[in-house]
This record gives structure tokens, sequence and C-alpha cells, in this order.
């Protein structure tokens, strides 16, 4: 044991000594792994980071939420024309499910548009609007940087007022007095009776609150959308996710009922749940994972042959040396050992260089709000990346070396 | 006693389809604390003859024992171990380490021996010193005149406290002041209790040594004591 660790000490000095006496060389040799490991630990702490924003999008959705919805928005079991020929919800649907349903803390019906608003001079298109009653803010975890949501007046009136979220807030106004300013949107008039926090997560797009503006929805109906064109969503809150599926239970029972349907009928409406979209993002981010990982592979493999190759020509070179350090008395395995740390302490130095390279890309990318932290994990994953590619790909040059004849080797010019 | 015995060595070569006889039928005694020089025409068989000594190849046929041990049984490892132990190399182009100074050449087997670094050095150092070699250490090869490599060379070749000393043309790539001063060394060595077996074809430098094996063909043609030691002139004693 002591003797082997005597031969490796020894044969890493020989190695540094024979990297330092090839600077270009090895320097050349070792951009192929630098860019190699670079590559692999972006990829990964970006993937790390795109299913973390995920994670945080879906979590703003609340574990507790279901969504009554003519569409399966997950679940691609039912065939879409089955999906597209079921009959829209109505607001009489969510009317009677309300009265009907006694578990839920909180029910919402929501239906969406795409429309312009406008403040000034300022125009924003094809901004996600959300129509929807008061009760809505309850089905939610939103909160407030100024103002309030809209009351029960305000929403069985079709009041035109609008709750901004913060991002279209910063778009439409240079400053922070906006309660009680007035937008357009689509032409009318709208009196902004609040603005949202930041939830900050830009993976949910249109969808993350940021980015909508919430209305009373009998104003969706009156001036941008005709009731019953599209289905409404039925936004249901459960008192806590442990109750979750008793709401689910109830929510089919009672819309089977409102819907009519009769017992040897399939459902025509679906009940989502943030479950779902995890299991789907799930899904993308394990594809992007494998795809990302396997391109970012075959860039550190093609550095792995560049070494590879350095090292068969290296070994060539050396022949003579190699015939020296047989004739004093260099075993088989010394040699062996000799090629091989050479090659592990070229792609470990080249490992390093690309781990720095990973983490000032990752600053890089923390600068323009993507969410990505070099974890501890990315570090063992480059070192024993680079000391494996290092170890493999000097295997078979290094076997070369030491089964060299020493009289060939010595003869060698 | 005999350090080496060889009987009946033939080494044969496959050129193709042809069989190359380096070597047909050799046998040979040497002694412990024997300085002898192997001559013989190119192809006479006396560099196979003389890697087959130094344990760098195994013979076709025949024989080889050494302190007592078979060689010719030998494998790889066991036959570096050997070379590392109980051979010490000095080559006609000196074979050093280029990018290596004059220490880290002469410690280099002693890395191979396992020899800690402490002691590695401190031996390192006092070969070089036997040499005269002690203020060039931290030179390298090419900063090195060719005496002064062959003279690194001799030290590398001792560090090892090896049994025999196998010199292959030693003084081939020197002119003749400093090829007589490495045989000077050689000399020296000898008298300290060293067996060395000396390669060349050149008469002059034979008669450094008290034996001369002559080959021809593969085959031993002479094997004869030298009664008179030649020393260098300048000595001005011949002694025997």
């Amino acid at each position: 044991m002591r003797s082997y660790l005597f031969e490796l000490k020894e044969g890493l000095l020989i190695s540094l000594k024979a990297i330092r006496a090839n600077k270009i060389r090895s320097v050349l040799t070792t951009l192929g792994i630098i860019i190699g490991v670079w590559a692999v630990v972006t990829m990964s702490t970006a993937i790390q980071g795109i299913d973390q924003a995920f994670q945080k999008g879906v979590s703003s959705l609340g574990s507790d939420n279901l969504y009554i919805d003519k569409w399966a928005w997950f679940n691609n079991d039912i065939p879409w024309w089955e999906l597209r020929n079921r009959k829209n919800l109505s607001m009489d649907d969510y009317e009677k499910y309300a009265q009907m349903a006694k578990l839920p803390q909180a029910i919402a019906p929501t239906q969406w548009t795409r429309q312009t608003v406008t403040h000034d001079e300022k125009s924003l298109e094809f901004v996600n609007i959300q129509g929807t009653i008061d009760d809505y803010i309850r089905t939610t975890n939103l909160s407030f940087s100024d103002g309030r949501f809209f009351n029960e007046l305000e929403s069985k009136g079709s009041r035109n007022v609008a709750v901004l979220g913060h991002e279209i807030a910063n778009k439409l106004f240079d400053n922070s007095y906006i309660v009680n300013q007035y937008i357009r949107i689509k032409g009318q008039k709208f009196k902004v009776i609040g603005v949202l926090e930041e939830q900050g997560s830009w993976v949910m797009g249109d969808f993350n609150p940021d980015n909508q503006v919430f209305v009373p929805i009998g104003t969706v109906f009156k001036y941008m959308q005709r009731e019953n064109s599209r289905s409404i969503t039925i936004n249901v809150r459960a008192a806590s996710s442990l109750d979750i599926d008793n709401v689910k239970e109830e929510a089919v029972a009672v819309m089977r009922r409102v819907r009519g349907l009769t017992y040897d009928q399939k459902n025509d409406f679906s009940i989502n749940q943030q479950e779902g979209l995890l299991s789907a993002i799930n899904d993308t981010v394990g594809v992007i994972q494998v795809a990302g990982l396997f391109i970012t592979g075959l860039a550190l493999f093609v550095g792995a042959i560049g070494i590879m190759n350095i090292m068969f020509v290296s070994v060539k070179e050396r022949t003579k040396e190699i015939g020296i350090r047989k004739a004093i008395g260099a075993k088989r395995r010394t040699i062996l050992g000799q090629f091989i740390s050479e090659s592990a302490v070229i792609c470990l130095l080249g490992g390093m260089i690309g781990l720095g390279l990973a983490l000032l890309s990752s600053l890089i990318m923390n600068q323009i709000d993507f969410p990505t932290t070099v974890q501890v994990d990315a570090v063992v994953l480059a070192v024993v990346i680079s000391v494996m590619t290092g170890i493999f790909s000097g295997l078979a040059p290094a076997y070369t070396a030491a089964k060299m004849d020493p009289v060939e080797a010595l003869r060698y010019e | 006693m005999s350090l080496i015995r060889i009987e009946h060595i033939a080494k044969i070569y496959q050129v193709g389809s042809e069989e190359v006889h380096a070597l047909r039928d050799v046998s040979l005694t040497i002694n412990k604390n024997e300085y002898v020089a192997i001559m013989g025409p190119s192809g006479s068989g006396k560099s196979t003859l003389m890697n087959i000594l130094g344990c760098l190849d195994t013979p076709t046929k025949g024989l080889y024992i050494f302190d007592e041990e078979n060689v010719s049984q030998m494998n790889d490892n066991e036959l570096a171990q050997i070379r590392n132990r109980q051979i010490g190399f000095v080559f006609q182009t000196f074979n050093l380490l280029p990018r290596s100074n004059a220490l880290h050449n002469v410690e280099l087997p002693l890395i191979y021996a396992g020899i800690p670094t402490h002691e590695r050095k401190e031996r390192a150092i006092a070969a070089l010193d036997k040499v005269g070699l002690g203020d060039r250490m931290d030179h390298k090869p090419n900063e090195l005149s060719g005496g002064q490599r062959q003279r690194v060379a001799v030290a590398r070749a001792l560090v090892t406290e090896p049994s025999i000393i196998l010199a292959d043309e030693p003084t081939g790539n020197l002119d003749t002041k400093t090829g007589e001063d490495i045989m000077l060394l050689f000399n020296e060595l000898n008298d300290q209790g060293n067996t060395i077996i000396l390669v060349t074809h050149e008469e002059y430098i034979a008669e450094h040594a008290q034996r001369i094996i002559r080959l021809r063909d593969g085959l031993v043609e002479s094997d004869k004591e030298v009664d008179k030691r030649v020393k260098p002139k300048e000595n001005g004693v011949a002694s025997n």
C-alpha cells in the first residue's frame, strides 16, 4: 500500500514536470476539457435553476387549489376532440356548483382574454386580462403593494375597476402613485384600485400574476368577450392540502349533477391540479436534462478524444524516454501509472479552469435574472468527470507505452 | 564466485519470413569484480549479448543465471526489478532525460527502487560527487559537455550500488581525451570492487579490461585474460 502511494506521488511529480515542459501543447489539449467541463457544469446548474424556478412558479399556484375546466390541462389521456366537444362551463354552472359545494374555502370563476391596455401615451398589447369575482383573492396567496382587490359590490355591479400585476404597473406608470389613476382596456376606462406585490417567477410567463390585470368578470363579458363564447374556469380552494382529495371528490359529484350527467355518461369537465402541472414540468425538465447532458457530454467526449490523441503523440515522441526509464528499472505498472496520471492531471487542471468559467457564467446568468447557483455537487461533478475523462483517455496511450520493448525503445530516435 | 553464468544462449530474430541468428551458441561465466570487454565487428552479436546480459532482452534458447537466479525464466516485471537493483547501464548516447537536471537523472533509479526522498537526494549527491560533478547538479544535459553527460550517466549507474556496470561503447560519442578520462573512471570503479562489462569495438579501449571476449557471427571467437592493464601514460605507472 505504501509503495503504491509512493509510486502515485512520484508519478504525479513526473507528470507535472512533463506538463510544464510542454506548456503550449498542454494548454491547447486542455481546451477541449475546459470547454467540456464548463458546458456540463453550466448545463447542470442551469437545469437546476430551471427546475427550481418551475417549482417556485408552481407553488405560487397553491397546493390547495383545484381548477374545474372544460379542458384537461395536463392529462393527455383524453383525446383533444373529445375535450373540444364538451359543453362550455358557464357562469350558471359556477353558481350551481357554488351553491351545492360545502367543503371549499373559496370558489371563484375566471375568464381570461388578451387586450391592449393603455395609460396616457403608454400602451401594452396582448395583456392577459383575468375577469373574476371578489372571492378570487381568497383562492390565491396574492398580496398587495398598494390598494386592494375589488369588493362584492364592485364585482356584482361589474364596475370598471382593475387590479394590476407588478410588471404591468411598472410598464404603464413612471411613478408609484398608481392607485386611483385610470387606464384603458380595449378603449374602456378602468380605475386602478390595487397593485400586486411582485411574485417574481419568470417561468409562468403570461400566467404569472405579475403580467396580469384583474377586472370584474362582468366587465369582460360586457366589453371584451361575449359570455359563453369560451368556457370559464372555476377556481376552488380547499381549507388545507390535506382536505384537497375530499374537495375534489365532492367537486366531481356536484359537477356531474350540475351538468346533468346520467350514471353511464363520462365526465364532461376536468378537475386540474398543481400536481398535474408538476408532473408535466418534471417530464419537460427531464427531457431538457437528458438532451442537455447528452449534448454537453458529447463536447466532453470530443475533448477526451483530443487528450487521447495528444497522449498517443506524446507516448510516441517520448519512446526514447520510456526506453531509458525501463532500462533503469521502471516496471510496466510504473510507466502505465505515469502516463495515466499525466493525462488525469491535465484533465483535472482543465476541469478546474472549466469550473471557474462555469462559476463566472453562472454569475453572469444571475445578472440577467436567470436563477442559478453552482452547488457543491457541481464541483464534485466537475472534479470526478475531469479525472475520469483523464483516466479514460490516458488508458490506451499509457498501455502502449507500458508494453514497449525496452531494446526497441532505446534504439528509437 | 560466478556472478553471471550463461549456457548455450541463442537469440533468433524473425525478420519477415527469414530467421536471423544474432547469437548462435554462447556460454560464459563472469565473476565478481571482473572487468570484461566484449569485442567484435558489427553484426557479431555483441549488442544482442549485451542486451541479454543487461536483462533488457531474453534469449530464445539457453540458460542465464544471474547471482544464482534464473533470469531466462523471468517476466517483464522481475526483469525490471533486476535491472533496477543489480545492473547499472552506461550507454554510448548517454540516454539522460533531457528535461531533467543532473540530480534528478541520477535520482531516477532510486525513485523506481522506492527509496524515500531524503535518502534519495543524499545518495544521488554522493554519486555525483564521486564522478566529480558535485557542482553541476542543477544543470540539464544540454548545459553539460559530452564528458560531463557521460559522468552523469555513470553516476546514475552507480547510485543503486548494482552488482555489475554494463557499458555499451561508453566512449563512442566522446573525443579521445574525454574518452580516456571516462575509462580512468571505470578503472577506479573496478579497483573499488565493481564488476564491469564493457562493449566496444576499439582495441585501445578494450585494453583497459582484464579480460577480452571476442564475438564473431554469434559465436565466441576468443576469450582471454589481458596480462597487462594499460594505464594512461600521464600516470606513468603501469601495473598488472
